[in-house]
């Protein structure tokens, strides 16, 4: 029977959601890993039962844990991750240099066709990876030796890579964002990168359609159309049609643009969800009303999905990798929120329950879709 | 044997229960001490200690017969108390953050 494994890491523990395909009952199970902030958990797409966490923590670091059986257990394995070559600097806030420094894996992405290759994404911003099943990391270093790199900017979270995108036409194209440096994308397997921001404005950067330094915070791709990308940036949703080359601002009726999350219906891929938050100053939904949009068009028109959700005194935040789908017949909707609730919607957004109310507040959710 | 008291975190890590205990071959001191409990337990590597620099990470302090050792030098030998498991070698997690 067919079900669904919702793996949501939080600021202290990892939690495993299951369920069957009905998506009504629900088990809950962790905290794995409690105290630890867990940035991110996914699974292998070649064996589902195949786990990767991210685990870290201001006083002990990152460690990096690995389970064989769907979540039961895990064990740790290598969590040394070492710039290569002489690793330069990035700007500081200031605009000063600053020397790069590792401090933690912001998002793991583990290939699509084997369950020992993933890709990381840390902080100071790099992609490294394992081709070992975690035993050892290299970095790619094309990409932060793009010669833009010095110029590369923290955003108020960190200077992180947080977000990796597979093409699933093409086995050497990928698709990473950085805060606050923008978008890239590699079509040789992630020897050699270029930025994809053309058509990014960014009003508070002292150029605004510069090259790099775009707070970029997630993009999204249904992977029957792996050319169309759909990116939350700061401010303003916008799309590409041409796997990133340039891009347009769909945010049309929003009632803001800006805002973390953003992720693509498994089986419409011009509908797209965003859950808006009031500003960048203050990070909540507008009005304390937990709104997730729709747009059935690719952008641009986006309507209200509030049946389910508190639509008065709500002040939580989504944050970017904490949205995800899964495939069932009746794509199933998911996010978490820093008030530590988890929402799911198993039929497309139209209505909502929360799975769980009560866990630490909720870094990421990624979901599973079981035979 | 030299016993080791690890922070909470670092013994469910490490699945050690109580103490950890390890030998050190030659002179017992800090940096020793911590090549051996990382030989036994690889998992904390990087947790204690920078993997590359090998400095102390800020959050965590050595503690050595109620004395601070944090800012000893790691070649320092330790007592004998601690050098004969009579004492253990304590490391603690600042109490901070939220």
């Amino acid at each position: 029977m067919s079900g669904v494994r919702v793996l949501v890491g939080t600021k202290k523990g990892a939690f495993v959601l299951t369920a069957d395909g009905k998506r009504k009952k629900w088990e809950i199970c962790g905290p794995y890993f409690g105290g630890w902030e867990i940035y991110h958990m996914k699974g292998s797409p070649a064996d589902p039962d195949r786990i990767y966490a991210s685990q870290s923590s201001g006083w002990f670091g990152q460690i990096v844990q690995r389970s064989n059986d769907g979540g039961k257990t895990w064990e740790p394995v290598d969590n040394k991750f070492v710039y290569q070559g002489d690793a330069g600097t990035h700007q500081w806030y200031d605009g000063t240099p600053h020397p790069w420094e590792f401090k933690r894996v912001w998002h793991l992405e583990p290939s699509l066709s084997d369950p020992d290759t993933v890709y990381a994404g840390v902080e100071d911003a790099a992609i490294f990876r394992t081709a070992d099943g975690g035993k050892s990391w290299q970095e790619l270093p094309g990409l932060r030796g793009h010669g833009s790199g010095p110029r590369w900017q923290p955003g108020a979270g960190g200077m992180c890579l947080h977000t990796i995108i597979l093409d699933p036409s093409d086995r050497e194209r990928m698709f990473i964002a950085i805060s606050a440096a923008g978008a890239f994308r590699t079509d040789d397997g992630g020897v050699t990168w270029r930025p994809i921001n053309r058509g990014l404005v960014s009003n508070f950067i002292p150029e605004p359609t510069a090259e790099v330094g775009h707070c970029v915070h997630h993009v999204a791709m249904h992977r029957s159309r792996p050319g169309v990308l759909f990116m939350q940036k700061h401010w303003d949703v916008m799309r590409s049609d041409d796997a990133g080359d340039s891009w347009r601002e769909v945010s049309g009726n929003l009632p803001t643009d800006f805002g973390f999350a953003i992720d693509v219906h498994a089986h419409e891929p011009e509908t797209v969800f965003v859950v808006p938050i009031k500003s960048d100053s203050e990070h909540y939904p507008p009005e304390g009303k937990l709104r997730v949009f729709r747009s059935r068009t690719g952008g641009g028109e986006w309507e209200p999905l509030t049946n389910g959700l508190p639509q008065r005194d709500c002040y939580v935040n989504v944050l970017r990798d904490a949205m995800a789908v899964d495939s069932l017949d009746s794509c199933g909707v998911y996010f978490g929120t820093t008030g530590g609730q988890v929402y799911a919607s198993a039929d497309g957004g139209d209505s909502w329950a929360p799975i769980v109310r009560d866990l630490p507040a909720v870094l990421s959710v990624e979901v599973q879709t079981l035979a | 044997m030299i016993r080791v008291l690890l922070p909470a975190h670092l013994r469910l890590l490490a699945k050690v229960d109580g103490e950890a205990m390890v030998e050190v071959v030659g002179r017992a001191t800090i940096a020793a001490v911590l090549d051996a409990l990382e030989a036994r337990y690889p998992m904390l590597r990087g947790t204690i200690r920078d993997q590359v620099t090998r400095e102390r990470r800020p959050f965590v302090r050595f503690f050595v017969c109620q004395e601070d050792w944090s800012h000893e030098s790691p070649d320092t030998p330790l007592p004998d108390a601690v050098a004969s498991g009579a004492e253990a070698l304590l490391l603690v997690g600042a109490i901070a953050g939220g």
